[in-house]
């Protein structure tokens, strides 16, 4: 018999009576969308603009002997050739924080435009403008490449090995123990561990072990990367493109370009989806030295096959997992080994699968080592809480099997087992408080739960997941004008919706109607730093700003009406958008009416919000998904979904579920097709959307969610960030539901006819 | 300026006389040539659907057309969905559903969409997935989409009545 304790402290406090926060309008930025003049990256025109197109690796691993453009730059329409020559050399090789993630300064610059080497098939060699992208792409195929091919090295289990071929003869690897003594693929060991890992294991009464493989999958937006630059002729450079974070490209190109930042203007346009992958730039500094060299505007657009061969990829993974329970079902030990492919510079996400791995559980004795190693791939980006969902697929996979052998239903050995407020993580931090608890409970109380699922080769499977969350900086503007309108100046790339998250908190805040309120994201000219979009940070830490930029409004309403009334400030009262006077209760203002005031009482009403919360709200959500496996094809059908998360406080309803259902999709992708299928020389197969089958309207059912609200005690309106945490459990959740229904433990994704035939024994 | 073709059609009920290479696509004229950027480019080889138009009603990847064949048809666009500030029901549908995060696909499943109701005003569930599958979308998982298309179809029977 379980006797399951109800964690201590974990009272929902009962929510606020919001006038605004909850309900679910109209985004500011639809009617452009939905009418096509909603402008994107790709849809600038320039007077004077010329086209850039790309000369890429057609080799995986090569040294670079000679590269002449003599022939290209000949071809009439051609105004511009530029190769790694043409960037600045760079005086130091630092650390460049990008936001979600960041890489050596060298080797961002080395993947802009291969120098001494290529390290993948895709990889940026030379590029040219023409007038049209048609003559562009002619003058490629006149470039002369010398190369010298080397052997590649692509499956980061063999890039460890001693005899590897190396991709960088100056690459070490580094640790806590410091920089080996050889250069090494490993570019970095690191550990994660708390109690003692021994003992823990001699105390379990059940323990499995299992070796866990994922493949290199895509963000998979639709819109391919772009970046479009006019480089003046006083070195001002201004650059319009689609990206998560204008200030992180104005930071990468003024360090790669060696420009002033101030001399830099980064105007974002709107964005065509990103989830991590448009944070590092790969277009722009090259645009911009095109322009220099042309002295005219230069556009560039990816092909689809471009964004698949030559920009960031999440990691594919190899994990051995090895966790220990008592046969009261409590864990008592985990002990697990991570090897992250990096791509051909460090940055993987190792560090973030290592935290979120177990992240759901209260585990007293854990070791994590973990490797991050470079392979001939593209270099890796940030894709969607970056590096938890792989991490979570052998978790929760091993969950599963775990609670199977304590005799145990998944969701109840999830339960006695959640992380909570106050639990220790083998990463060292402690929990604030959290809706772990919650979501695995209301798991448990769903219909879906509950209801039957009964005929051959169907199954039902759960999994959790955690991420952490970022707060990151924001600074706005809010400026009241004379009508009692409001104009919101962000500088958040808005990626799904946070321009009517932003002003509906600000609504809230001030008591006005969110319909007077126009968001608009500035340019980096026109607005003071801000964090890239990523992280699940911007409804939280750019609604945080909001709420800074009401107070300062609302102080001065209080000063103009106190000055008016000739009383105190503190006789002056300010709700739900009215001023009142305590001493006089016929003395009464309206926001609007005060905001008609403003020129004659003191001047512009602004408020401004720059803060930099340091507490984060970590979201954890729990899947449940029923399959149906086709023994016959090998085709897995995802019949119904559940997702049910810890959102905080849903502000716009709608965007969150959104968001979920979003996530969701990209998690089922790469559970069941999506794969970076490369041949023996490290060219991809699949370098097209056909091919690399995200999913499509017949993948995928609705998808239900179940939004469970326990609000983050450090935001002023409960905001966690919603929408990374929804990609983490379906990987598992899948494989576990797959497994249900064959009686066939998967391993390695994706979980494709042909790996499900394999796994049933019917093909070989 | 010899190998341009001078190409005569209708654009969202215009007439409209462009000039073009042979090689070039309805995508890249539309787009770079007649500034109706609302057509998408997110593969430029059929597989994504963003740059879906009518080409005499018939719905069509216009980046697997070439703008000499458009000559004497008709080929309806996004920016022709709405008249003035009229919003077509799908429009409507598409804002008040949340059915859009990015926007980038949106032009390509409202046009989609609309090929389907004008062909088959009563679409089940399955059948607006059947019909939208040449459409991408990476950020909404679908669900808001197919219940935008449905909530159209009934506010345009309710209008039809």
């Amino acid at each position: 018999m379980i006797i399951e304790e109800k964690p201590r402290q974990q009272e929902t406090p009962a929510k606020p009576a919001y006038k605004v926060i909850g309900t679910r309008p109209v985004r500011p930025d639809g009617v452009e969308k939905v009418i096509g003049r909603a402008k994107y990256g790709a849809d600038i025109d320039l007077p004077g603009m010329l086209y850039g197109k790309v000369l890429r690796s057609p080799v995986a691993h090569a040294y670079i002997r000679s590269i002449d453009t003599s022939a290209a730059e000949k071809l009439p329409g051609v105004k511009a050739v530029v190769t790694s020559a043409d960037l600045p050399r760079l005086s130091s090789n630092e650390y460049i924080d990008m936001g979600e993630g960041g890489g050596q300064l060298q080797d961002l610059h080395d993947n802009i435009l291969a120098s001494r080497k290529v390290l993948y098939k895709g990889h940026a060699i030379a590029s040219v403008a023409a007038t049209n992208p048609h003559i562009a792409e002619e003058a490629l195929s006149l470039i002369k490449l010398d190369l010298e091919e080397l052997p590649p090295v692509l499956d980061p289990l063999e890039a460890m090995r001693e005899d590897a071929p190396l991709l960088d003869d100056q690459r070490y690897t580094e640790s806590l123990a410091g920089r080996s003594s050889k250069p090494s693929n490993i570019a970095r060991h690191a550990q994660h561990a708390i109690g003692d890992i021994e003992a823990g294991f001699a105390q379990a009464d059940v323990i499995v072990e299992r070796e866990y493989r994922t493949s290199m999958v895509h963000q998979g937006y639709i819109e391919p990367q772009n970046g479009t630059a006019l480089w003046d002729a006083d070195d001002h450079i201004t650059v319009w493109t689609s990206t998560q974070g204008a200030f992180s490209v104005r930071a990468e190109l003024s360090k790669l370009l060696l420009v002033p930042l101030a001399q830099i203007r980064v105007i974002p346009m709107e964005i065509g989806g990103g989830f991590g992958g448009k944070i590092a730039v790969y277009l722009e500094p090259v645009a911009a030295l095109l322009s220099r060299k042309a002295g005219r505007p230069v556009k560039m657009t990816m092909t689809r096959a471009e964004v698949l061969e030559a920009t960031g990829p999440t990691s594919g993974t190899y994990i051995k997992l090895k966790m220990g329970a008592k046969k009261d079902g409590r864990l008592i030990a985990a002990q697990a080994y991570m090897v992250y492919e990096s791509g051909a510079y460090p940055s993987s996400p190792l560090g973030a699968g290592m935290s979120c791995m177990l992240g759901p559980y209260d585990i007293p004795n854990v070791l994590i080592d973990g490797y991050d190693v470079v392979v001939n791939k593209p270099r890796t980006a940030a894709y969607r809480a970056p590096g938890a969902p792989a991490a979570a697929f052998a978790a929760e996979s091993l969950v599963d099997e775990l609670a199977g052998k304590v005799g145990l239903d998944p969701l109840t050995f999830r339960r006695i087992n959640a992380s909570k407020l106050g639990t220790r993580l083998a990463n060292g931090n402690v929990l604030p408080r959290v809706g772990n608890y919650e979501c695995i409970t209301a798991a448990m109380e769903s219909e879906h739960w509950n209801a039957p699922l009964s005929a051959p080769w169907r199954g039902r499977g759960v999994a959790s997941g955690v991420w952490y969350n970022w707060g990151g900086l924001s600074s706005l503007t809010a400026s009241v004008n004379a009508d009692g309108s409001v104009t919101l100046t962000e500088g958040s790339t808005d990626i799904g919706g946070s321009r009517a998250t932003a002003a509906m908190q600000l609504a809230e805040a001030l008591g006005i109607p969110y319909e007077s309120i126009h968001p608009f994201v500035a340019d980096t000219d026109n607005i003071g730093y801000n964090d890239v979009t990523g992280g699940s940070r911007t409804t939280f830490a750019t609604g945080w700003a909001v709420y800074e930029a009401a107070q300062q409004i609302k102080r001065q309403l209080i000063e103009r009406a106190a000055r008016l009334w000739e009383c105190s400030e503190t006789d002056v009262d300010y709700t739900n958008g009215v001023l009142t006077c305590k001493t006089n209760p016929d003395l009464r203002l309206s926001f609007k009416e005060m905001a008609e005031k403003a020129h004659s009482t003191g001047g512009t009403i602004v408020g401004c919000g720059n803060p930099s919360p340091k507490q984060f709200g970590p979201a954890f959500a729990t899947h449940i998904v029923d399959v149906e496996v086709d023994p016959e094809t090998g085709k897995v059908q995802i019949l119904r979904y559940t997702a049910i998360q810890d959102v905080g406080t849903a502000i716009h309803p709608s965007y969150v579920e959104g968001q979920i259902q979003g996530g969701v999709a990209q998690g089922v992708g790469w559970a069941l097709n999506e794969v970076y299928d490369y041949d023996e020389q490290g060219r991809l197969r699949n370098a097209s959307l056909l091919d690399y089958r995200q999913p499509t309207t017949l993948d995928l059912p609705m998808i239900d969610t179940i939004l469970v609200e326990v609000p983050n005690p450090t935001h002023p309106y409960g905001v966690r960030g919603v929408g990374e945490v929804p990609i983490v459990p379906p990987l598992a959740a899948v494989a576990n539901a797959i497994a249900h229904a064959t009686g066939q433990r998967f391993l390695k994704l994706p979980l494709n006819p042909d790996a499900v035939l394999r796994g049933l024994g019917k093909i070989k | 300026m010899s190998n341009y073709v001078q190409v005569e059609t209708t654009i969202n009920d215009e007439p409209i006389t462009f000039l073009c290479e042979p090689r070039q696509s309805l995508l890249e004229v539309l787009r770079e040539t007649l500034k109706l950027t609302g057509s998408k480019e997110g593969c430029n080889n059929g597989n994504c659907g963003a740059c879906s138009v009518l080409l005499d009603g018939r719905l069509v990847n216009s980046c697997l057309v070439l703008a000499v064949e458009v000559a004497g048809k008709s080929v309806t666009t996004i920016e022709g969905l709405a008249h003035g500030d009229h919003l077509h029901p799908l429009q409507k549908t598409f804002l008040e559903h949340a059915a859009l995060q990015c926007g980038i696909c949106t032009p390509g499943f409202l046009v989609a969409a609309k090929a389907l109701l004008d062909h088959n005003p009563h679409p089940s569930e399955h059948e607006i997935r059947y019909w939208l599958s040449g459409n991408l979308c990476r950020c909404t998982g679908y669900d808001k989409i197919v219940r935008a298309v449905q909530a159209a179809a009934q506010e345009m029977e309710a209008v039809a009545r």
